[in-house]
């Protein structure tokens, strides 16, 4: 039986434990197992390997501040529930975050629904950036009649924003 | 409306009526979504959970898909109550843990139920009968949309929709289908079948969900992943996979009645013998045997008529459901006792199986 992790050596250490009532089972090989912090089994929690590979790991290395600002959660937390505290943790963890939602998903990008409430925002910034955009190549090839008008816009949909907000 | 006229009717959706009914049971479609600036409820404190309760539950009451609906406090609900909700998949094993600073609320179809500080904020489902995961969803997205345009959804421009759990974050949203898979348990593919799903990132679990035991020749088939793709596209690829497991039950079901006619009638016999006749039942052992049946219903070997009688035993022979009309508690094998007379009850004017009912001329009553 091969290492569920590195899924190369073969397994010496077995491992079961009983998370939210239910039984879970991983297999080590001795490298592995030392990584995991398996020979301290107070710190080690097996719902992490299963759920990322590691997840908390990645976060640790990952992450530089310790705790979230806004929820005072911290990767020690994490660590133990496989949770996050608030909305704000995502951007405190946000460094490890993605390595860990790597072996979690599809993709690192959403592409589903937006808040009908964001989607006009999310569509004038999208705008915003395009008139950046066309404004700078304007300017480059010098069609300066043209980079005005791109300019005016530019102001407007700003200053509509502003209100908006 | 009080509690106990949504206990006492079943949902519509156990009537059987949606399309591949017969092999598909019902399809849930759940969405997860958060506040913005409150802690998530297993790291909110009581007086915060509270508040939160008091922003979401009044914005819930007021949508329009819930003009007759039962919204009441976990706290409010008792044990078994609470347990009979889960018996209909109108609220999570979790969600049944919370007391004070949690509720729920239902509509009078049940086919919308809307949880308030399970593991995040909301938890919000729409149940139909048979494969209709495409309305399920639609149903739930615009609940959702009304909600969004009147509470602060924590939403993240690359991550999506935050959950307090990031298995779920981006869509939040989680698509099953409840299948009834007999024939391929019979003829011992359906293990290749749950691996073959597997790979293709779908996960495949018991009745009640995460870690839940197949019981029944019931398995729900789901998305396992939330992030990175649309909605639409993560239902498209679910259903089509569905549609396949549908292909490969109705194929295992022709070759059992072309090659082991005579297993199939005696595996269908032997539980009708069982379920007629037994005085002592345990509710796993009803579901599997009641499996039986129903196949035998699809199959012809019962009139069409018995259809209902038996899918309604499915969810009554549930420890809660079983309970709820009698007052006290029950010990095990008090349960096993009645449970055996419920089924004999019900099944006592139905005739033995046999071959092709379907064929002939309906039976006389």
């Amino acid at each position: 039986m091969n290492c569920d992790v590195c899924k190369k050596k073969s397994a010496s250490v077995f491992l079961t434990q009983i998370v939210d009532g239910k039984m879970q089972k991983v297999n080590l090989c001795e490298t592995c197992s030392k990584e995991k912090g398996v020979t301290d089994p107070t710190g080690f929690a097996l719902a992490d390997l299963l759920l990322g590979l590691g997840a908390s790991q990645e976060m640790e290395k990952g992450s530089t501040t310790s705790r979230c600002p806004s929820c005072g959660f911290s990767q020690a937390d994490f660590k133990k529930t496989g949770r996050f505290g608030c909305a704000a943790c995502y951007d405190a963890f946000a460094e490890g975050l993605e390595n860990m939602l790597k072996g979690m998903h599809k993709g690192l990008e959403h592409k589903g629904k937006v808040p009908p409430r964001l989607l006009k925002a999310k569509l004038r910034d999208e705008e915003l950036k395009k008139l950046q955009r066309d404004l700078r190549k304007a300017v480059a090839d010098e069609k300066y009649e043209v980079a005005a008008e791109l300019r005016d816009r530019l102001k407007h949909l700003e200053a509509e924003g502003q209100t908006a907000i | 409306m009080p509690i106990h006229s949504i206990l006492s009717t079943a949902g519509e959706w156990l009537r059987g009526d949606g399309p591949q009914s017969h092999i598909v049971i019902s399809s849930r479609v759940r969405l997860a979504r958060n506040l913005n600036g409150f802690p998530f409820p297993g790291h909110a404190k009581k007086n915060e959970r509270v508040s939160v309760l008091e922003c979401i539950k009044p914005a819930v009451e007021s949508l329009p898909e819930m003009a007759e609906a039962h919204s009441v406090f976990s706290q409010d609900l008792s044990a078994l109550e609470k347990q009979v909700l889960v018996e209909r998949h109108l609220i999570s094993r979790d969600h049944a843990a919370k007391g004070m600073g949690s509720a729920v609320v239902m509509n009078k179809r049940q086919t919308l139920s809307i949880m308030i500080n399970e593991e995040d904020h909301l938890r919000m489902q729409a149940i139909r009968s048979g494969l209709q995961l495409k309305n399920a969803f639609k149903l739930i997205d615009k609940v959702d949309s009304e909600l969004g345009d009147k509470l602060d959804f924590a939403f993240h421009n690359q991550y999506g929709y935050l959950t307090a759990c990031p298995t779920n974050v981006g869509t939040g949203m989680r698509a099953s289908a409840m299948m009834h898979l007999p024939a391929l348990v019979l003829s011992e593919q359906v293990n290749q079948v749950i691996q073959a799903v597997n790979k293709v990132g779908l996960a495949v679990r018991g009745l009640y969900g995460e870690g839940t035991e197949a019981m029944g020749n019931l398995f729900q088939i789901s998305n396992q992943t939330t992030l990175g793709e649309k909605e639409e596209d993560i239902i498209a690829r679910l259903n089509k996979v569905i549609e396949q497991i549908i292909l490969h039950e109705n194929n295992a079901r022709q070759s059992l009645q072309q090659k082991k006619p005579i297993t199939l009638l005696d595996n269908v016999g032997r539980a009708f013998g069982i379920l007629r006749y037994a005085h002592s039942m345990a509710s796993k052992e009803a579901l599997n045997l009641l499996s039986y049946l129903k196949l035998g219903v699809d199959l012809g070997f019962f009139p069409e008529t018995c259809q209902l009688p038996i899918d309604e035993l499915f969810i009554e022979t549930q420890p809660a459901h079983l309970q709820k009309s009698t007052s006290q508690k029950l010990q095990a094998d008090e349960r096993d006792a009645l449970r055996a007379s419920l089924i004999r009850a019900r099944l006592e004017k139905m005739p033995a199986p046999t071959p092709k009912q379907n064929e002939g001329p309906a039976m006389a009553e």
